[in-house]
């Protein structure tokens, strides 16, 4: 399988220079010149040295996808502070709060049919989110990493049957299979973080594919490489190579898928919560759920229970995208745009897509 | 979020890689080796989908497990032939389903068939619908946004694909519900029709099932009125989010072309900018549109399945839902298998006409 098919795949031998800028030749791999770059670590980590080479539009793209980020990891780390109630909270000692209030008074954001505080909701939801998004991205870039760059060096019918089988997952509509995966997991039952991990365990099988096709194809170029035929040469082992030769080369590409599927996480689990397949209430909150409830209130005109989940959804998502898509544009060199060029179109070199 | 376009068009590509041959082959070698390929894609898939759903028991458990005695149960299990082993159950199950039988519904009694065929139609309407709306709005403004690169207007637009994609399509669906069925209530917010609508079409002797034929086919211009009118804010809520897609791949395509030599020339040539970029630079442009496509219908089943729900259209997305909440895994099974079914094959449509637009792409 050729490295051409993906414009990932591109991405890797060009982001190159931006780890080793002065380094004549951007096919050659950065990690070469590791020890001869001069910045520091701090300034090469991924989104620091996205965010030193970035200008202008794309400089305010991303400073705004990080701020929104930001947010929601703030929310969701310090949820027991903001939230001024709990997720499963339908009262006080003074009673309960009552169903669909308006927003306003101690219910900044009104209370739900079920009587719980949508603000406190929205908070805690963002803990949900950003759990079963890390959960399910780590756990798919292991497998799928692991899986691709095996694959990709060995190569013979082990290869073949995990394309194949990686193709015909890659082919299935994301949230279908995630159904499929939480009927298999949970029985289409949520427990407390049974939901949680079902939720996330479904994610993960739906993107293992999507790494699984990067790596593999990088692995693919990489094996052909000097520096792998000279390790061999000298006698490297097969995990030797595949753990320090390829890996570092193979996953540079790595944190924009993170970023990419991150978003598309979000809005899966969106979307399983919204067919009932989500998280009960009292277990944790979560945002496509509450929008599933909130669902018969929208025509009788209660807007509250349904925008503000909504809102915090798109939000997040964008926040992500906005990142994943300067990153995207900073590491291809034909879109970004130098703060010392005078010329303003870069111009591309070919069609990407 | 652009890898999440272009990726598709990566997947068309790399199935075609996987049987590349030494060039020489021809057109109808490739569409016979691609049509090929489907059946192993297929293949797997209902083995997976199949084991999947039994892992956690036989669906007869999942869905009356609360409501009968043990005895009962395992005599309906029995008389279903959910006791025996698993390999004997699965080649079973290929079989029916080679002779179009997808089980039957464990809820309602209906043939899953039956049901395929009586609520696929209202799915497929939907989607057509979505895809005009992404059509109207998603090719114009990518030509839009191409031709004034890097200035104003393509970034508003860029920010608006952006949040096309970020809004979950249930929710652009309430929004919508909320300000046209509540705040300025001047369109219908459920259903394909209204009720009388609904008894016209269950009238209709040989029914197709697609509404806007059906209507047609009486000629009743108040049922057509209708239905249009139910279909507007579904394929609003569906077909906006292809249409971000839709913006942002004819951007990067057009951006690819307007660079080449020709245009200039065709510039030189004194033909109007309108016509460059609609015509010239516009028709090479539409390869990888068309490829990427079939990844889009892909998606626009399930945001169909979350838009038919939101917005009560009983097609097999809403039939899911419901068959969901009956945890009836025979009927949400057969509806899966069906769908990735029909992703495959799209999947290959466009393979196929893309080969038939580009003499590039042989293997």
């Amino acid at each position: 399988m050729s490295t051409s098919d993906n414009p990932q795949n591109q991405g890797p031998a060009e982001e190159a220079q931006t780890f080793a800028e002065e380094a004549p030749g951007s096919g050659v791999p950065a990690v070469a010149f590791d020890d001869r770059a001069k910045k520091s670590w701090f300034s090469r980590l991924p989104i620091i040295s996205h965010l030193r080479q970035s200008v202008g539009l794309q400089r305010g793209m991303l400073i705004t996808g990080l701020v929104l980020c930001g947010i929601v990891l703030i929310c969701a780390i310090f949820a027991p502070l903001i939230a001024p109630y709990g997720f499963n909270q339908l009262g006080t000692s003074e009673g309960n709060f009552g169903s669909k209030l308006p927003p306003g008074g101690t219910h900044i954001w009104g209370t739900t049919v079920g009587g719980y505080d949508v603000f406190s909701r929205v908070v805690w939801g963002a803990q949900t989110a950003v759990a079963v998004i890390v959960v399910a991205v780590v756990m798919s870039i292991f497998a799928g990493v692991i899986l691709g760059l095996v694959s990709g060096y060995i190569g013979g019918w082990l290869d073949r049957i995990l394309v194949v089988i990686a193709d015909a997952v890659y082919a299935f509509p994301t949230l279908l299979l995630a159904l499929v995966m939480s009927i298999a997991i949970s029985g289409g039952q949520s427990s407390a973080w049974g939901g949680i991990a079902a939720a996330a365990f479904s994610i993960t099988v739906v993107f293992i594919p999507q790494y699984f096709r990067v790596v593999r194809a990088e692995t693919l170029r990489l094996k052909a490489e000097p520096f792998v035929e000279s390790a061999i040469v000298l006698g490297a082992s097969k995990t030797r190579i595949i753990s320090k030769h390829i890996f570092r080369n193979a996953t540079r590409t790595l944190p924009l898928i993170f970023t990419l599927n991150s978003s598309e996480a979000i809005l899966t689990l969106a979307g399983l919560g919204f067919l009932g397949f989500g998280i009960e209430p009292t277990s944790a909150s979560e945002w496509g759920y509450d929008l599933n409830k909130a669902l018969p209130d929208v025509t009788s005109g209660v807007w509250w229970t349904a925008v503000f989940p909504g809102v915090a959804i798109v939000l997040t998502v964008l926040g992500i995208t906005l990142v994943g898509e300067s990153m995207n544009d900073l590491n291809d060199p034909r879109l970004r745009v130098r703060r010392k060029a005078k010329v303003k179109n870069v111009k591309p070199a070919e069609v990407t897509a | 979020m652009s890898a999440a376009i272009s990726e598709p068009g990566a997947e068309a590509a790399e199935t075609s890689v996987a049987v590349k041959k030494p060039s020489g082959g021809g057109l109808g070698r490739y569409v016979l080796i691609r049509f090929l390929l489907i059946i192993p894609t297929i293949f797997i898939l209902t083995t997976l989908v199949f084991f999947l759903m039994r892992i956690t028991g036989d669906p007869i458990t999942a869905a009356l497990g609360g409501r009968l005695t043990k005895a009962q149960l395992a005599e309906r299990v029995h008389a279903a032939g959910y006791d025996r082993p698993i390999l004997v159950q699965y080649f079973e199950y290929l079989g029916n389903l080679l002779k179009g039988d997808f089980g039957t519904a464990v809820s309602d009694g209906q043939p899953v068939s039956s049901i395929l065929l009586n609520y696929g139609a209202a799915t497929v309407e939907l989607v057509f619908y979505a895809l005009i709306v992404a059509f109207i709005l998603g090719i114009p403004l990518g030509m839009l946004a191409a031709y004034h690169r890097d200035k104003a207007p393509d970034a508003a637009l860029r920010v608006l694909a952006i949040l096309g994609y970020a809004t979950p399509v249930f929710f652009a669906g309430m929004i919508l519900k909320l300000v046209f069925g509540v705040f300025l209530p001047i369109l219908p917010v459920a259903g394909r029709g209204t009720t009388e609508t609904e008894y016209i079409m269950s009238g209709v002797v040989g029914p197709t099932r697609f509404y806007l034929i059906d209507a047609l086919r009486i000629g009743n211009f108040s049922v057509l009125g209708d239905v249009l009118a139910h279909a507007v804010l579904p394929a609003i809520a569906l077909g906006v989010l292809t249409a971000g897609v839709f913006l942002r791949l004819v951007r990067t395509n057009l951006i690819g072309t307007l660079e080449q030599q020709y245009v200039d020339s065709g510039r030189s040539r004194g033909i109007s900018e309108y016509r460059l970029v609609t015509k010239h630079a516009y028709r090479p442009a539409l390869i990888p549109i068309i490829t990427v496509m079939g990844m889009q219908i892909a998606l626009m089943l399930a945001g169909a399945v979350l838009t038919e729900t939101t917005f009560e259209w009983k097609g097999l997305g809403f039939k899911l839902a419901e068959y969901l909440t009956a945890r009836d895994f025979v009927a949400v099974q057969g509806i899966v298998v069906f769908l990735a079914v029909i992703v495959a094959v799209t999947n290959f449509l466009v393979d196929v006409i893309a080969a038939f637009i580009d003499p590039r792409v042989r293997y």
